[in-house]
């Protein structure tokens, strides 16, 4: 796999002899996401994803792919399929406790209104 | 083979940029030079980062696929959430139910995108090593990084879509997936790196800006950051135009042939006009693009023919004049079967460009199999220990 200059290259890949190297030859890196904190006192933000052989490679390319330009003090890398998500179908049901809890609102409470430091 | 007009390739051909081709120049480091990024970026950049509506989200996580009936009921259900998604022109994230054909087109539009950035690298990787100081090379190493940098934004976000990073580079080394027409054309003299920043990236700037808002989240996301380095990209390009434009007299015409060279098709960059452009409603009826290629073309028009007295040159475009009445520029025709040449894969580089993206593949395959290698070795290694530990 390791030839030389693959002009006239027909898009087939050449013939590899060890088994074992071809195997992986064409495996995929994993998939990362990455989480920046931008500055001191903030939180890690999700800054996006990429892909790496292993997780000290997924910071340096999180370091070159989202930090050219000072946008973090801090990079987070974590496994793509390590991240468990909420259901996007049963948004509305799931999210549903907190809708018409307006009382757990300073807002909600107005008596309060007009006296000071309250 | 149709090239471009030779005017300004003295002692050139059209194609020669490899002439004093360096190193490769596909894995570049910034900070072994300690650039700062220029912060600049356009008012209009910044209001439409601010609609942006930049929450978070992150890529696509594997789902069951239910029985048929449920299908049929969440495809219901999921088509008219996702058109009052539209309707309320907020956006579509990567776990939601969307129609096959959305995904499919943002796939195409999104894959050819990154595959342009990525063969954008070429023209400009090909002058480094022959650009005229170190703080030349020094900008222009990191205008080409930032390149590969949008392009890997870019197929993070078509990857959420469910297609991999891989599968979209193989389709773009088979020949199989397309990009930007403009990458086709010969970079011949150190003006066209200026011609290249100041009409390319800016012809990029103008069509991405509204992309920002696009409705597909991550796609939009992509865009935020792209648009914020993009402008240090234009003002480089602007700046070379500048310095050699106020030059000795060879290298003022040196600029304005460049000009001459990128002007026409930078323009084509925004596609055919509106009636030949039959993908262009459905994408505005999704959100995705914001406005027509013709309305983009005129918007960037209107700001080059101002731009263009700062440099004291001009546009090659004898029909170029102020139309008060519309309140915009008019311009002359643009010719549209060089563009449908240069994108069926006859334009002057198309074999080039193609062959040295197949060769940095190939040549890097080493790279990532080693890479791959010590992961796993390292992976077996602290298996190993904890094991160890353990008993
Ligand atoms: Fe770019
Ligand atoms: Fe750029």
């Amino acid at each position: 796999m390791t030839g030389g200059s693959t002009t006239g290259d027909d898009g087939t890949r050449p013939v590899d002899t060890e088994a074992e190297e071809d195997q992986y030859a064409n495996e995929p890196w994993p998939l990362w996401e990455v989480f920046v904190r931008s500055s001191r006192g903030l939180s890690h933000v999700h800054a996006g994803s990429l892909h790496a052989p292993d997780a000290g490679m997924a910071v340096r390319n999180a370091r070159d792919l989202y930090t050219r330009r000072n946008e973090g003090v801090s990079v987070w890398v974590v496994p793509a399929n390590a991240i468990t998500a909420s259901d996007p179908d049963a948004k509305g049901a799931y999210f549903e406790s907190a809708a018409g809890k307006d009382y757990r609102h300073a807002t909600y409470y107005k008596k309060s209104e007009g006296v000071k430091h309250l | 083979m149709r090239c471009p007009p030779p005017a300004g390739a003295r002692g050139y051909e059209p194609c020669c940029e490899r002439l004093h081709f360096g190193s490769p120049a596909y894995i570049l480091n910034e900070r072994s030079v300690n650039i700062r990024g220029a912060e600049g970026c356009g008012l209009n950049i910044i209001e439409v980062i601010m609609m942006a509506t930049p929450q978070t989200g992150l890529s696509a996580v594997k789902e069951d696929p239910g029985t048929t009936a449920a299908a049929d009921d969440a495809a219901e259900a999921g088509q008219a959430r996702f058109d009052q998604i539209l309707a309320d022109d907020s956006r579509i994230e990567p776990r939601d139910w969307m129609p096959e054909k959305y995904r499919k087109s943002l796939v195409r539009q999104i894959g050819q995108h990154a595959h342009s950035e990525i063969i954008g690298m070429q023209p400009e990787a090909n002058w480094i090593t022959r650009a005229p100081s170190l703080k030349r090379k020094s900008i222009l190493m990191a205008k080409v990084q930032d390149e590969a940098g949008h392009g890997l934004y870019l197929y993070s976000a078509a990857e959420s879509l469910g297609t991999t990073r891989d599968a979209m580079t193989d389709q773009l080394i088979e020949g199989k997936a397309r990009y930007s027409s403009i990458f086709n054309y010969p970079a011949v003299t150190w003006a066209d790196m200026g011609a290249i920043g100041w009409l390319v990236d800016g012809a990029a700037i103008v069509n991405q800006v509204p992309l920002c808002r696009a409705s597909y989240g991550p796609y939009g996301r992509a865009m935020v950051r792209i648009c914020k380095e993009e402008s240090f990209h234009q003002r480089q390009g602007f700046e070379i135009l500048m310095e050699l434009a106020n030059g000795t007299q060879a290298q003022k015409q040196m600029a304005q042939e460049a000009v001459d060279r990128w002007y026409a098709p930078s323009l084509m960059m925004f596609g055919p006009p509106d009636g030949d452009s039959p993908n262009s409603q459905q994408s505005m009826q999704w959100n995705i693009k914001r406005f027509t290629n013709d309305e983009l073309r005129q918007r960037f028009v209107d700001m080059l023919a101002e731009q263009v007295k700062t440099l004291g040159l001009t546009l090659p475009d004898e029909d170029l004049k102020w139309n008060e009445e519309r309140g915009h520029y008019d311009f002359g025709e643009l010719d549209w079967n060089e563009f449908k040449e240069v994108l069926a894969g006859r334009g002057p580089c198309n074999s080039q460009r193609m062959e040295r993206r197949r060769e940095a593949h190939e040549e890097g395959a080493w790279v990532r199999e080693a890479a791959a290698a010590y992961a796993r070795k390292m992976a077996a290694r602290n298996a190993e220990q904890t094991v160890g530990a353990a008993s």
